[in-house]
């Protein structure tokens, strides 16, 4: 993987040749990932759950120790000893301290003199602007006054980098806007200590306000897909036309990543035939997102970044819909475009048993699992089958969990199509009951 | 931050215990009430080291003057008991939650421990005890608090390590990021997320420790007696006597006490424990307590929480100077390591099997693990009838009051209160009943097993009613929803989870008192019902210890069998079904 080394910029993080698998598995969650990360840079890991980034982030930080190559941290000219801080998704604050005594925990635990660190913590609090709120208890405050914590909490003890794990997603839209433009003011002012910045993001849209380096990260399992620099000054403007040129080169970039992992008569997903893992996606969101593909102004054809937008959809909830809806043939991904096929259009329009039979056509010829799953019941006289027994066979070829997230859409999906029916109880399948 | 500011946030939070207050005309009140309990306590502990013979010079007397002193004695038992308890629970459950090796041997011990009969285990510790005290009475207190101990400890253990398990993993994330040191960590995470469920535990405990007070205060091995001064031994007196008006007394005096160390001790620590309830949303109903409100507003909170703090420093004191980075997640310890550890588990195994093996072979027939057998099925099909007969009756009842809010909040305190209350006390009642009208003792003993723990079902169910959501009632009510189906549509998988849970405690209760229940006496008028419970306090009182081992093991076979094979699989299906959420 060919990384772009930034020009005499010294080097402060160092990844070659991570792998990580989980514990007991063989399911390998980070495959053969290289990073350099120099001083003076945000840097955007981007990519769906599943794709091992934060594992990514908590090897950097030394919470997990990778299964093989290495993750560290570089000393260079200005820093000596470079030291890491993060701030969480879930804010993760004490709920029983305050929030000075929240920032003051890393300083505490360095044994830093009492007068000292009160001092450094409420200079903390007030550059990120919570001064007022030193005694406040974390359940007091609102989610984005949570996040300044944590931000304060990881200033004050002066990192060379910081780690963001999807720091604003838990946040709400505004909210999470604010936070943003004032950490970069924050950066671009250099009134923060720290070095450099990573954050991990599934939202394309931050990664490109925010970042000078983006990495996109491919699923099952996680791997370095595309390395996109953002050369647009800051502040940036989401409307600029330049702006959305590079949103829509990421959700092509996105989508076409899975074109060079498998063969395209298989699927998008990972694994092949009855080994694919299927992501839970509801037909009642696939059906959403054909009509509102079918109707005005789409037309049958969408721009991925315009349909997130008029969705108010994630790319992470986004792409594994749209895919499944290659899947089945009632769509196709032309680069950051979704083009519905002649049988999705239909679908738009039929009523519900069009509706359901498309579907089930869609499934049996479309999906190995489902065929599968069919075939076994149609061959027993009972037109019986235990559930575990699929679940074993998948956990062949898939974690325990993937495979039980597996079989539960394949169950949704069946059921709605009305090709088998499920009964909870007995956790068995069988053939529609006739009704 | 100016200090003013400090001063004006209304309660001090756990890392400020850490820190002394200066002296001021508080520390004087303080100074004073403290000194006074001490007092207290040090007349009740000079009782508890006099030698032996004082208890045959002084045995104890009916009379309702020595009531408070007795009930001194017994209260200061249950609270060194209760702080055993609390010291084994930090240092157990947190050695089984930080170390995958402890946690293998430590959380299946107490698993078992926990339904060991806890009155089996008085005639073992009681020579054990006399033995590492000779002649003098703590040897017997020794045992009496031993007693209470067990049967606190293992749950409050168990309640702590299953907290620890349930730390959000960004929180831990976080101490490791910011470098916390084991101590600091305990101190700032493990102990505070702890620390709701372990005050509500040690409660629960508390209420569940009378029953034993009363059982272990006067003890009979073999032909030894000893009768300690307290609550237990005067109602156990007052029993032998038949003087029912001190029955009365000694009853009413135990009410008293229960309702004191509610007020004065459980609640204010409740409403203060609030603070650490991990939430991040501030709940609107907060427990008050009228002393944590006094304490408060006189400011004598730090100088009551101060000795937490300087436990606290003196932890710290241990840390060590160097903070190193420490790459945590999946420790991976070299398999030499682990196979040797392995090997080690296996060889104690090997001879623990030996060493009961040889005991058995010696001292017990095949004949007395069959009898023991057979007899833990009567007393099986006691505590199965008896647990349907109260389910009968207390479900719909609990439904009943856990639909009114208004009666839930009146009658919830009530039937805890009634959960404290040692039933053996009445077994006096039940045996001039069955006496007088000449009943058949091996069912009429029965219900008194049950006396006790039944209250668990019905508070379990009141609270599992009253947290049927509005909106399925309402839905309910809407499409005359009502009768047969309310109930199995509604009702019933409503509170199931919470009644399996009550159910448990109950069956798990009426098992412990079962070696009491079994064999009742007024006087001199002995009832014995045919059961494991009787053959164990049997041999108890013949100090045969080879059957009462033989008992407690059965038992112990049987309550494990039932949780594993009843109790749990019900509480599992009616997680995975009867949870909206």
């Amino acid at each position: 993987m060919a990384t772009i080394a930034a020009e005499a910029k010294p080097l402060l993080v160092e990844v070659k040749g991570l792998k990580h698998f989980y514990t007991g598995e063989e399911h390998l969650v980070l495959d053969d990932v290289n990073l350099e990360l120099t001083q003076g840079e945000i840097v955007g890991l981007l990519g769906r759950s599943g794709s091992g980034k934060s594992t990514l982030l908590r090897s950097i930080a030394g919470l997990i120790r990778p299964s093989q190559g290495i993750a560290r941290l570089v000393p260079g000219p200005g820093v000596t000893d470079p030291s890491v801080a993060m701030v969480f998704q879930t804010f993760a604050l004490f709920p029983w301290l305050t929030v000075l005594e929240n920032v003051e925990l890393g300083l505490e635990a360095q044994k830093v003199p009492k007068a000292e660190a009160r001092a450094r913590a409420i200079a903390a609090i007030d550059l990120i602007g919570l001064d007022g709120f030193e005694n406040a208890y974390p359940k007091e405050l609102s989610g984005g006054m949570r996040q300044r914590v944590g931000l304060a909490r990881a200033l004050v003890v002066n990192p060379s980098l910081l780690l963001m794990d999807e720091p604003f997603s838990a946040l709400d839209v505004l909210t999470a806007e604010t936070l943003r433009t004032d950490l970069l003011d924050l950066w671009s002012e250099g009134r923060v200590p720290i070095k450099s910045i990573l954050i991990v993001t599934h939202n394309i849209e931050e990664a490109v306000l925010m970042c000078d380096r983006i990495l996109v990260f491919s699923s099952n399992p996680g791997r370095v897909v595309a390395e996109i620099r953002v050369d647009l000054p800051q502040p940036r403007d989401r409307l600029d036309p330049a702006f959305r040129a590079l949103v829509d080169d990421i959700y092509a970039r996105m989508t076409a990543r899975t074109e060079m992992n498998a063969p395209m008569r298989d699927g998008v997903f990972p694994g092949t035939g009855i080994a694919m893992v299927l992501p839970r996606v509801s037909t009642n969101s696939l059906a959403g997102l054909i009509e509102e593909v079918d109707g005005t102004p789409f037309e049958g054809k969408a721009s991925m970044s315009e349909l997130a937008d008029s969705l108010q959809l994630e790319a992470d909830e986004l792409f594994p819909m749209a895919e499944t809806l290659q899947l089945l043939r009632f769509a196709e991904l032309r680069g950051a475009e979704l083009v519905l096929t002649p049988s999705a259009r239909r679908y738009a329009q039929g009523d519900t048993d069009q509706r359901k039979a498309l579907f089930a056509a869609a499934l049996n010829q479309h999906v190995p699992l489902v065929q599968h799953i069919r075939r076994v019941l149609d061959e027993r006289a009972s037109h019986e089958a235990p559930a575990r027994r699929f679940r074993d066979e998948l956990e062949d070829y898939m974690s325990e969990d993937y495979a039980d997230e597996t079989l539960r859409t394949v169950t949704l999906w069946g059921r709605y199509a009305e090709v088998f029916a499920y009964d909870e109880d007995d956790d068995r399948f069988s053939l529609e009951d006739q009704h | 931050m100016s200090p003013d500011r400090n001063s004006a946030r209304p309660l001090p939070a756990f890392s400020r215990m850490l820190r002394l207050t200066r002296p001021s005309r508080e520390d004087a009140i303080a100074f004073v009430i403290l000194a006074g309990l001490g007092v207290l306590f040090f007349r009740a502990a000079e009782g508890a080291v006099a030698p032996l013979s004082t208890l045959q010079l002084e045995p104890v007397r009916l009379d309702a003057i020595y009531l408070p002193y007795y009930a001194l004695r017994t209260v200061l038992r249950m609270f060194a008991a209760l702080f055993a308890s609390t010291v084994f629970t930090l240092v157990f459950a947190t050695l089984a939650a930080r170390s995958r090796h402890a946690g293998q041997l430590i959380v299946p011990a107490l698993d078992i421990l926990q339904s060991v009969p806890i009155l089996g285990f008085l005639t073992f510790t009681v020579t054990f005890f006399m033995g590492l005290f000779p002649g003098s009475v703590l040897g017997v207190e020794a045992a009496s608090i031993f007693v209470i101990f067990t049967s606190q400890a293992w749950n409050m253990a168990f309640s702590f390590y299953q907290s620890l398990r349930s730390i959000p993993s960004d929180l831990e994330e976080a101490t490791m990021i910011y470098k916390l040191s084991p101590i600091r960590r305990f101190l700032a995470l493990d102990l505070p997320f702890g620390t709701p469920a372990l005050v509500w535990n040690a409660m629960m405990s508390m209420s569940g420790g009378w029953f034993f007070v009363v059982a272990s205060e006067a003890i009979t091995v073999g032909n030894t007696t000893v009768t300690l001064p307290g609550i237990g031994s005067y109602l156990a007196v007052a029993i032998d006597r038949q003087n029912f008006y001190a029955v009365a007394q000694a009853v009413g005096a135990m009410a008293l006490v229960i309702i004191a160390y509610d007020q004065l001790f459980f609640r204010p620590i409740v409403a203060w424990a609030d603070r650490f309830r991990f939430e991040m949303v501030a709940s609107t109903e907060r427990p008050g307590s009228w002393v944590f409100d006094v304490l408060r507003r006189t400011r004598l909170l730090p100088v009551v929480l101060a000795p937490l703090g300087a436990i606290g420093r003196l932890l710290l004191a241990f840390e060590p100077r160097t903070t190193r980075r420490r790459i945590v997640g999946e420790n991976r310890v070299p398999p030499a390591v682990e196979w040797v550890w392995q090997g080690l588990i296996a060889v104690l195994m090997v001879w623990a099997l030996f060493l009961v093996g040889r005991y058995v072979v010696r001292f017990l027939a095949w004949g007395d693990v069959l009898t023991a057998t057979m007899l833990g099925g009567l007393t099986m099909i006691r505590v199965l009838v008896l647990i349907a007969i109260a389910s009968v009756i207390w479900v719909p009842i609990g439904v009943w009051i856990g639909l009114r809010p208004v009666w839930a909040e009146r009658l919830q305190p009530v039937a805890q209160f009634l959960a404290a209350f040692p039933a053996n006390v009445l077994f006096p009642f039940a045996v001039i009943m069955i006496v007088r009208w000449n009943l058949q003792p091996d069912i009429w003993l029965s219900p008194l097993m049950i006396l006790g723990t039944q209250w668990y079902i019905l508070f379990n169910v009141i609270a599992g009613a009253s947290a049927i959501p509005t909106d399925l009632r309402e839905a309910a009510d809407m499409f005359h929803v009502r009768g047969l189906q309310w109930w199995r549509q509604v009702a019933i998988p409503g509170i199931f989870p919470y009644y399996v849970t009550g159910a448990l405690t109950a069956s798990g209760g009426s098992w412990n008192a079962s070696i009491v229940a079994e064999v009742a006496s007024w006087g001199n008028h002995k009832l014995v019902a045919h059961g494991l419970g009787s053959y164990i306090a049997e041999a108890t009182t013949a100090g045969d210890y080879a059957r009462v081992a033989l008992g407690i093991g059965v038992m112990c076979v049987f309550v494990l069998g039932f949780n594993r094979l009843l109790w749990r699989p019900l509480y599992a299906y009616g997680e995975r079904r009867m949870r909206l959420s």
